[in-house]
């Protein structure tokens, strides 16, 4: 055993090596070349120790087939026929041995850490619980501590563990921020899944969904923002407050009374089992997941921009989803407006 | 008509290549118009629905379609000639295992013009895959079509058994038989043991759509997961069904080509069965993130790892075997030699997904569809590349062009390792898979866009092989008996293309590569174990075909009972499960007779053998 450990040992410059390059790969916040937490960074810490022993491998294949490519090419003239030799016992012992340790030297991390990954911290008094939960194209988190619930942005504390417990109200899912930790699928009840991670610092960071769901399932993204512990108890106090905010017309508000509040929730509404919850959806880093609150960026717009865009027509933004079209409910453009600039007004502090 | 009604496995090898270089075609096609859809971020060239359905369908077309029927088209027209057979030990079922396939396969891409292709992916996941979610025929064409399909190919694979055990010439014991034959012989079992999996799913899955069923649905008490694990426990050995005939091919070429014999022959066979032992206890790779919990992943993780031993194995004894040999590049053995490395990168980035802890963040990302493509196309299809330019003269006994040959191979091999090398970064830069189109600015678009030029010039390769095969059908069939020159197995001692009854004497065995044993020992031809007699011949028929197009008619009917239509006529057939039956008693009828009519057969009397004289 000490053996194999030495080997791996031998492979460690390589394998800086290797992180050195392979970390210039992608942006911070989504690659998973530049963990921004312990529970990627453990993955990662295996990817480079395969990546190390596979590139000696393939150099080992390619530099045998190349030099018998050219030393054993047939020349002109060669006639005399080559010695027909059965094999060798040593040799092919040889290559059945070195593979297998190989194999052992990446076996043994991989199932310690296997097992330090189900290390779920769902019974962690100090971990923050959250429930996630997957739709046809959203994502609902619910904080079973603090009884708030939100979507599309997930709001954590730096360093902080978070307890996940998964599931889906419709097909399968996988939740996925590749820059903080690996995915994990969301199965309906029955099959709920749990796992945890943390994000030391402070950051937005882009989630995916990467289980083919329908054909919106490139775009039902989300953000991780990680906060620091003071912000995130504002966030969550401000969350609790029993708003009324409505819009200050009032033909206006018994529009988005009856007609988007019988799918979403506000403010201390029960969450909806079928829509995002809209509270303090002015404070959101994006709309629908997709379309970023960020006019500082070529790939931003202002937050009212966005979600005038998504109100005219929620299906050209994100084909097969589940919301009708406002104009089809009977809404003129300006009310659209109206509620729009409504909806970007709407922030916690 | 000759063709719809042949019994003899050379012709059933045309049939095969020809049907899987159709569904080839179209699988490439699909290919290119997601490859298209991809090549910038954004991009409007197709819908997402319309993209779900071509992922599905290349996916299921490629694997099922296009390139089992070209491996089952090599084994046809080599197998029988590789083991000194006069055909395979069922024509009849042999005929009925094409057209089933061929049937399945025409009912699976009537979906495109029926309403709608399957979208669920190839793996059909539930409850995507289940009426609530996926309401259009789509997914009934799949269950149904392939299912067809697969009853081919199970009878194709019990046939090969079959052949191979009981049907071998004097002299050729399992442990001199040549290694395409090994790896037919254990695909075959595979196949025996990994479709009914598949079979059970799709049975079960179409009843959940057709008949409300409730197996994999959670408010009537099922389980999605469960699906998942019959879905693997065929799928994982499916992969190793597509990959071995590609290593039995490459044991064929490289040998030939080094004139030497393969290195380490018998670690080679039992290198071969440890693979497909391996193969079915590593199903749940598949399924790290589906929350199996740490110690089924820890194991299925240790067990996968396992399988790159007799992998490296095999690399190794085809290095060694040109090692000291005089390796001449021609074009089968360019894609053997592109075969080596290609697949050996397939295979470590296999393992690399083997450990658990990182497949969480490889899994569903382009990083896989980057693997599995090195192992399918880069392995699997190299290799029957290699195969086909090899194996060419024989079947149709026409050399096919060396110098398109090589542009076929090089504008393929370069196309393909810029399509799909970029595509692992892709991957690990947080790219998912089956996304119809990505933002911009996640630094996605420039490796796209290699991918896609990448597509291109594979398309260029395929079209310059398709040219290869044109002209070269118009040249006179001129091909010597041992084309290559230096022919280690039976195949090439018998004309090019073979007559009917293949050998006009059933040769005697007494080796390893046993023409080449003969042609040390100064001899030309084999030893005949037999003398000059008659020689039996099974009889066409046309009843595998009508029995397969009954099939294909209960297929539709059942999957059209519960619809409305607009006519009342077309309603009462399809209601009452007038064409279902229809279909079943076309099948069944023609069953029966096929039980009533003894039909023994004919001979060709020894004066009708050309030649008369051995030579
Ligand atoms: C011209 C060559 C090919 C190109 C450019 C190509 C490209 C692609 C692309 C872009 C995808 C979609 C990836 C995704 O988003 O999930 C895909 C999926 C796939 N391909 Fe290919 N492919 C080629 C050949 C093949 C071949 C020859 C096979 C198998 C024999 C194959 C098997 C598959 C499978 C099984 C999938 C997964 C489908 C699914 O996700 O349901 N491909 N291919
Ligand atoms: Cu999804």
């Amino acid at each position: 055993m000490m053996k194999t450990w030495q080997a791996g040992k031998r492979l460690l410059p390589m394998t800086a090596a290797l992180g050195l390059l392979l970390a210039g790969c992608g942006r911070e916040d989504l690659s998973v070349l530049r963990p921004q937490g312990p529970v990627a960074e453990s993955s990662y810490g295996l990817m480079k120790l395969s990546i190390a022993i596979m590139i000696v491998v393939l150099l080992i294949v390619f530099s045998i087939a190349a030099y018998v490519w050219i030393r054993f090419r047939r020349k002109k003239d060669q006639d005399e026929i080559p010695k027909q030799v059965e094999g060798s016992f040593k040799l092919e012992v040889l290559w059945t041995v070195i593979p297998l340790i190989l194999v052992i030297v990446l076996a043994i991390p991989t199932v310690k850490v296997v097992f330090a990954a189900g290390n779920d911290h769902s019974d962690d008094k100090d971990a923050i619980k959250v429930k996630v939960t997957g739709h046809q194209y959203w994502w609902e988190f619910e904080y079973t501590d603090y009884g708030i619930t939100t979507a599309q942005d997930l709001i954590i504390p730096t360093g902080k563990h978070i307890a996940f417990e998964l599931s889906t109200k419709d097909v399968l899912h996988s939740f996925w921020v590749p820059s903080l930790a690996g995915k994990m699928d969301t199965n309906p009840d029955g099959t709920v899944n749990r796992f945890s991670f943390s994000a030391p610092n402070e950051g937005v960071y882009r989630g995916k969904c990467a289980e083919l769901c329908g054909p919106s399932h490139g775009f039902m993204e989300f953000k991780v923002k990680s906060v620091s512990g003071e912000a995130f108890d504002n966030w969550v106090a401000s969350m609790k407050a029993p708003e009324s905010v409505m819009p200050e017309d009032p033909v206006l508000a018994e529009k988005f009374k009856s007609q988007c509040l019988s799918c979403h929730a506000i403010g201390s509404m029960p969450a909806s089992p079928v829509a995002p919850s809209l509270t303090g959806i002015g404070s959101r880093e994006s709309v629908a997941g997709i379309l970023l609150n960020d006019d500082t960026r070529e790939d931003g717009a202002p937050i009212l921009e966005n979600l005038k865009t998504w109100l005219h027509d929620p299906q050209s933004v994100k084909p097969g989803n589940k919301m009708p079209n406002p104009k089809d409910m009977g809404l003129s453009d300006e009310e659209i407006d109206g509620i729009a600039e409504y909806l970007a007004g709407y922030t916690l502090d | 008509m000759d063709w719809i009604t042949t019994v003899d496995h050379k012709k059933i090898a045309i049939l095969y290549l020809w049907a899987g270089g159709l569904f080839f075609g179209i699988g490439g096609i699909e290919a290119i118009l997601i490859r298209i859809q991809l090549i910038k971020p954004m991009n409007t060239f197709l819908d997402a629905q319309t993209f779900n359905e071509l992922i599905t369908m290349h996916g299921t077309t490629m694997i099922f379609l296009g390139v089992m029927p070209v491996i089952f088209a090599l084994m046809n027209a080599v197998i029988p000639l590789q083991i000194g057979a006069r055909d395979v030990a069922f024509p009849f079922l042999n005929s009925l295992g094409f057209w089933t396939f061929l049937f399945g396969g025409l009912l699976l891409n009537l979906s495109w013009v029926m309403g709608g292709a399957p979208d669920a992916g190839w793996t059909a996941y539930t409850p995507l895959s289940g009426k609530g979610y996926s309401p259009s025929h789509g997914v009934d064409f799949y269950t149904i079509g392939l299912q067809i399909a697969g009853l081919g190919t199970l009878i194709g694979g019990i046939n090969f058994l079959a052949t191979i055990i009981t049907m071998r010439a004097p002299g050729m014991s399992f442990m001199r038989m040549p290694m395409f034959a090994w790896a037919t012989f254990i695909t075959s079992a595979i196949i025996l043991f990994a479709f009914p999996a598949v079979t059970v799913g799709l049975v079960l899955l179409t009843f959940d759509r057709i008949l409300d069923a409730n197996f994999f649905n959670v408010d009537g008490g099922g389980n999605p997961v469960l699906w998942q694990h019959i879905f693997w426990i065929f799928g994982h050995p499916e992969v190793y069904i597509l990959i071995l005939p590609a290593f039995g091919i490459i044991s064929e070429v490289i040998p030939t080509f080094s004139r030497k014999r393969l290195f380490g022959y018998s670690s080679m066979v039992f290198a071969t069965i440890l693979i497909a032992f391996l193969g079915f206890m590593v199903w749940a790779h598949h399924m790290f993130t589906t929350g199996l919990g740490p110690v089924a992943n820890a194991l299925f993780s240790v067990s996968t790892m396992l399988i790159a031993v007799p992998t490296g194995i095999k690399i190794f004894n085809w290095l060694f075997t040109m090692w000291g040999g005089q390796v001449r590049f021609t074009t089968p053995n360019l894609f053997a030699a592109g075969f080596i490395p290609t697949f050996t990168m397939g295979g470590v980035t296999g393992v690399m997904l083997a450990s658990a802890p990182a497949d969480f963040q490889f899994h569903d990302t382009y990083f896989v569809v980057a693997h599995f493509h090195y192992v399918i196309v880069g392995g699997l299809v190299l290799g029957l590349f290699a195969g086909l330019h090899y194996w060419w003269p024989k079947m149709f006994g026409r050399m096919l062009s060396e110098s398109l040959g090589k542009w076929t191979f090089w504008t393929f091999i370069i196309g393909f390792h810029l399509t799909f090398f970029v595509q692992h970064f892709l991957g690990l830069m947080g790219m998912q898979r089956r996304v119809f189109t990505y933002l911009p600015n996640q630094q996605f678009d420039t490796l796209n866009l290699v991918s896609t030029v990448g597509a291109f010039l594979m398309g260029v390769g395929m079209i310059i092989f398709l040219v290869n095969v044109f002209l070269t059908s118009r040249r006179p069939a001129d091909a010597p008996e041992d084309p290559w020159e230096d022919g280690r197995t039976l195949e090439w001692t018998i004309p090019s293309p073979p007559p009917e009854y293949n050998f006009k004497q059933t040769p005697l065995v007494r080796g390893l590569d046993a023409f080449w044993k003969e042609k040390m020992a100064g001899h030309k031809a084999m030893t005949p174990a037999e003398p000059i007699g008659p020689i039996h011949m099974p009889s066409a028929t046309i009843l595998p075909f009508l029995m397969s197009v009954g099939i294909f008619i209960a297929g539709l009917g059942f999957m059209f009972s519960r619809d409305e239509f607009s006519s009342s006529m077309m309603s009462f057939l399809f209601n009452n499960y007038i064409v279902t039956a229809l279909g079943l008693l076309i099948t069944f009828g023609s069953m029966l007779m096929r039980s009533l009519f003894d039909d023994h057969g004919w001979h060709i009397e020894p004066e009708e053998l050309e030649g008369g004289e051995q030579r």
